[in-house]
């Protein structure tokens, strides 16, 4: 259950200012969807949240307590690109994480621990679709299968904060359309915040909870550098869609069929592994 | 139909690339032979039978004075000297390049000073070697290192640089330390090119070893080709220049099969 709080945030590069006192409280357990034009700083404020870059003024409070000025396992990330490491194999890429944090000489696990671990990462990897892909190397993978891959090697982490950067963004429709039914059920079985940056609207209203829009309230040219960005619009969605509750949004529905727009696209939807059933 | 469309297949393919070989066999058996009839006593481009009978003294005769068969401890002494230069110039490379990729404050302190030493000669350096180090293996091996190392530590580093800054957040989110990053995250994704770079030296580090060779040995391939060079005995340079070439293209296609079976996810098909 993590809460975010955020207080009078500015992140300057320089004279430029890219974010300009920003100020936000996050729920726990929300997903958030950050949305505004290209260079409006959705990407450095999630960059701020990871550890990865430090504000220039402002603070960022995780739980109460200061965001640690480095990225660590309590924050997992997924990025459009560069998620997975090309030369571990799906199951390797998701036991990455719980071998380095269990062995922090060799970063690898031996014997029994090693098989334990195996089995639970088979689980995960079963869990978001790509049972008999765990041999395979993320070259060998599609676009959507690598960010199944991606969320699963993040989620073994079991992070207290989520983060997506534009996770979808580069996946054909159909695709897509289905990793969001995925993405909408590991939000609701894992006991995770989540905030994504996404410049797709439908997006943002297909996922979240809440919808913080950023951009620039002054935006002339020539005064461009000084002004940041900062939150212009903020829509919690209603009725609400509530974490690991039964909603409007999925009532009704049998399990594993949980996303109606599939309905709607039988027999256009590309489907990314083998033919459909 | 246009030619940049014309794919030769497979066996046409091989017929192609054995077509510069033939020609280039067939202009030294010609060449030999015009020269050979103008004058039999001639040594520039000696027959291919006359060759055969030195391959046959220095591979398969023992030398009357020490009884040793030379092509082969030649080659015996060239290698070990050559592998010895060049695994302890990819040692250094994987410390000091992988320091200079990983971390900023390394890259900071090294980095500068590997781009200079670097740009020294090696050659210029060798008679400092031979005086410091004496005559022995000591000096020619240093002489490879100092050749080949800060090329492949500098590469190192550039490849562990480019690696996307994402992998690296990544990995922190996965609770890697900075070792940890290096060791399961950066090497093992430089390490293909690092077997690439060996690949690309092999040639500069078979220059530095002749050069030592040449200038001072009581043994190996260099010394031999320098030695018989005052007899002009262009039967025995040819077959040793082939041979050389020969372990290097040997070499270079060992390595390239170790990368494949090591790293197969690095492959370009398998990048498709």
């Amino acid at each position: 259950m993590t809460s975010l709080s955020i207080e009078g945030l500015w992140k300057e590069y320089g004279d430029q200012v890219v974010l300009e006192n920003v100020s936000l409280a996050i729920a726990p357990r929300a997903f958030v969807a950050l949305v505004g034009p290209s260079g409006c700083g959705k990407t450095t404020f999630l960059r701020l949240l990871l550890g990865q870059e430090r504000p220039t003024r402002g603070k960022i409070e995780m739980d109460g307590a200061p965001l640690p000025p480095e990225p660590g396992p309590d924050r997992g990330v997924v990025y459009q690109r560069y998620s997975v490491f090309p030369h571990l194999t799906a199951l390797q890429n998701v036991m990455l994480g719980p071998e380095l944090r269990a062995s922090r000489l060799t970063g690898r696990l031996w014997g029994a621990a090693r098989r334990r671990l195996a089995d639970e990462a088979a689980a995960l990897l079963a869990d978001v679709g790509l049972s008999g892909s765990e041999a395979k190397f993320p070259a060998q993978l599609s676009g959507g299968m690598q960010q199944r891959l991606a969320l699963a090697q993040t989620l073994v982490m079991r992070p207290k904060l989520l983060l997506l950067d534009e996770p979808f963004g580069a996946l054909d429709p159909g695709i897509r359309t289905e990793t969001h039914a995925l993405m909408r059920r590991l939000w609701h079985e894992h006991p995770m915040t989540v905030v994504m940056v996404t410049h797709d609207l439908r997006e943002a209203f297909a996922l979240a909870t809440r919808i913080i829009a950023f951009d620039r309230p002054r935006n002339r040219p020539e005064e461009r550098e000084r002004y940041g960005a900062t939150v212009t619009n903020d829509i919690v969605l209603w009725p609400p869609r509530v974490a690991g509750r039964q909603t409007i949004y999925d009532a009704d529905i049998p399990p594993d069929q949980d996303d109606l727009t599939r309905f709607a696209i039988t027999g256009t939807a590309r489907v990314d592994q083998g033919p459909p059933p | 139909m246009r030619l940049i469309n014309l794919n030769p297949g497979r066996g046409r393919r091989v017929f192609l690339g054995a077509l510069p070989f033939a020609l280039l066999a067939l202009a030294y058996v010609v060449g030999s032979a015009l020269r050979l009839a103008d004058n039999p006593g001639d040594k520039l481009l000696p027959s291919l039978a006359a060759m055969g009978r030195m391959i046959d003294v220095m591979a398969f005769t023992p030398d009357k004075r020490t009884g040793d068969y030379l092509l082969w401890t030649d080659t015996a002494a060239s290698l070990f000297r050559l592998w010895s230069g060049l695994a302890i110039a990819t040692a250094i490379a994987l410390v000091v390049g992988l320091l200079n990729g990983v971390l900023p404050v390394a890259r900071a302190t090294l980095a500068p000073f590997v781009a200079f030493l670097s740009m020294v000669p090696p050659l210029a350096l060798l008679p400092v070697l031979f005086i410091v180090l004496g005559l022995g293996e000591v000096s020619k091996i240093a002489l490879i290192v100092i050749g080949v190392a800060p090329i492949l530590t500098r590469d190192l580093a550039l490849t562990a640089a480019a690696l996307p800054r994402e992998q690296i957040v990544k990995a922190q989110t996965l609770s890697a330390s900075s070792w940890l990053i290096a060791w399961r995250v950066v090497l093992p994704q430089v390490m293909p090119r690092l077997i690439d770079a060996l690949r690309l030296q092999l040639g500069p580090a078979f220059l530095f070893l002749i050069a030592a060779e040449a200038i001072s040995a009581e043994g190996g391939l260099g010394y031999r080709i320098f030695l018989v060079r005052r007899y002009l005995s262009m039967d025995i340079i040819f077959p040793y220049v082939v041979w050389i070439t020969l372990l290097a293209v040997v070499m270079d296609l060992g390595l390239r099969l170790l990368r494949r079976r090591l790293y197969p996810w690095a492959e370009p098909e398998a990048r498709s």
